[in-house]
């Protein structure tokens, strides 16, 4: 049946990835990185009152959708997006979309996603496809955190879509319906705010944000070994290690694409400053790989010495000071 | 990282053939992209997490043969959910939810509710009511 002639590009996150290859699909040539750093996606909290699969809730990104959000409004790209409450009609304006050749964005659970291997399969439902095609009562979609294009039923597109719990996407597509002509889009513009928002983000005074949650979650690792023991600190300090590393962040919880991002930025902008800046990043990012390497050999071998944890927390604290320079520096820039 | 340096170990990726993206330097300092088959980090991560979810998974069944918990418990956590989660799924209060893990409540449900737990769980109701896992 029909068939969009669409060229997938793998990325290392879902909504970045969507997100540039809708833009370019339309027209505008953009990268991951640019989107990223345009909607301000490198970020970090600590929601202690949240829990998520019995740990502490912490977050290397902001809200799912907001990075999307934000980089389209700064390209002025205009976003349709719907939602449903019949499985019918949400499958009815998909097909009328193919019909017209519109590359369509889809919200979905991951759990329902047939082609991730069991252990990826969690309730998480801010994931996002774009679905490019129909083959009989098939659909073709592009997951960009995938190396190449999958094809899924109907069916179980139908569960993906109109999964349950938080965040449910009730089958949320989403496409654009007026696109700028790339000589018209002020890179240079987007790019200065978005960097702009990043140093605010990261320097922001609460407790639990940025920088400022970085340093408290480095001192509550030592408070959990004490109070609730080595077996759930490890339990918690794991489900950090999957929001940096597990979760398409492309390495060092999103500081490898900020960092590429600021390359990318330096010769749009020609600010050669940000070249140095992003090698400062990359290393930052290293760290950030140690302390997520370090936590796992501690996990793994039951080691319940505290000595250990207060290296950990230690290395974390060093992050925290090290990136609290690096954004009030980058910050002196704008 | 350096693009050298992306880490290629054996991990659960294997299984369905993928391979993840990462942003790595290479010679000059410049930023690239290059594939990963998994880190080991990822996958003590990963690993440890779902053996205690299979150890809370092993835990609920026992609580179900020696009639502390209802089938519906058991295949909760099997299909990686929490109350909340199988709340919105059933269209249910959560504390009503929880009431039907009491096996004494759990006897007297409703075939269609039995039904409906089924099909969120995606198995047969004979599995809930013979529970033999």
């Amino acid at each position: 049946m029909n068939k969009i002639d669409f060229n997938h590009r793998q990325s290392a996150h879902c909504e970045n990835g969507v997100a540039a290859n809708i833009i370019k699909y339309n027209g505008i040539d953009i990268t991951e990185p640019l989107v990223f750093g345009m909607g301000s996606g490198l970020f970090f909290v600590y929601i202690p009152f949240l829990r998520v699969n019995q740990a502490p809730a912490i977050s290397y990104r902001p809200m799912p959708g907001s990075i999307f959000a934000r980089t389209s409004k700064k390209l002025n790209v205009k976003i349709k997006r719907k939602r449903f409450k019949s499985i019918e009609k949400s499958f009815k304006a998909l097909d009328e979309n193919l019909e017209k050749g519109i590359p369509t964005g889809l919200q979905v659970g991951v759990y329902h996603l047939p082609y991730l291997p069991d252990e990826y399969r969690f309730h998480f439902n801010a994931h996002n496809i774009l679905v490019y095609g129909k083959e009989g009562e098939d659909y073709l979609i592009s997951d960009p955190t995938m190396e190449t294009p999958s094809k899924i039923s109907k069916n179980q597109l139908a569960k993906a879509r109109f999964t349950k719990g938080v965040f449910a996407p009730k089958g949320h597509m989403y496409y654009p319906v007026s696109m700028p002509l790339e000589k018209d889009v002020n890179f240079e513009k987007a790019i200065l705010s978005g960097v702009k928002k990043t140093t605010r983000d990261m320097l922001a005074p609460p407790y639990f944000v940025g920088v400022n949650g970085i340093e408290f979650v480095a001192k509550r690792i030592l408070k959990w070994r004490k109070k609730e023991g080595a077996k759930r600190t490890n339990h918690y300090l794991m489900q950090i290690i999957r929001m940096q590393e597990e979760i398409g962040t492309g390495g060092g919880g999103f500081r490898f694409i900020y960092a590429a991002f600021l390359q990318q930025a330096s010769e749009i902008l020609n600010k050669p400053e940000w070249f140095e800046f992003s090698h400062e990043l990359t290393a930052i990012g290293d760290q950030w790989r140690d302390f997520a390497l370090q936590s796992a050999r501690i996990a793994k071998n039951r080691n319940k010495e505290e000595d250990a944890y207060h290296e950990i927390s230690a290395t974390l604290s060093e992050i925290a000071k090290k990136e609290r320079a690096f954004f009030k520096n980058l910050k002196k820039t704008l | 990282m350096k693009k050298e340096e992306i880490p290629q170990d054996k991990s659960s990726l294997e299984d369905k053939n993928i391979r993840e993206l990462c942003y790595a330097v290479d010679e000059n300092g410049e930023y690239t992209t290059g594939l990963s088959t998994g880190w080991k980090a990822k996958s003590i991560a990963l690993d440890l997490t779902m053996q205690e979810l299979n150890e809370r998974i092993e835990k609920a069944k026992k609580a179900v043969y020696n009639n502390k918990k209802s089938p519906i418990y058991y295949f909760m956590l099997r299909s990686k959910m929490d109350i909340s989660i199988l709340a919105s799924y059933i269209e249910k209060r959560r504390w009503i939810v929880k009431r039907h893990f009491k096996p004494r409540v759990f006897k007297r449900l409703k075939p269609e509710t039995l039904q409906k737990y089924a099909d969120i769980f995606e198995i047969n109701v004979d599995q809930i009511t013979n529970f033999n896992e």
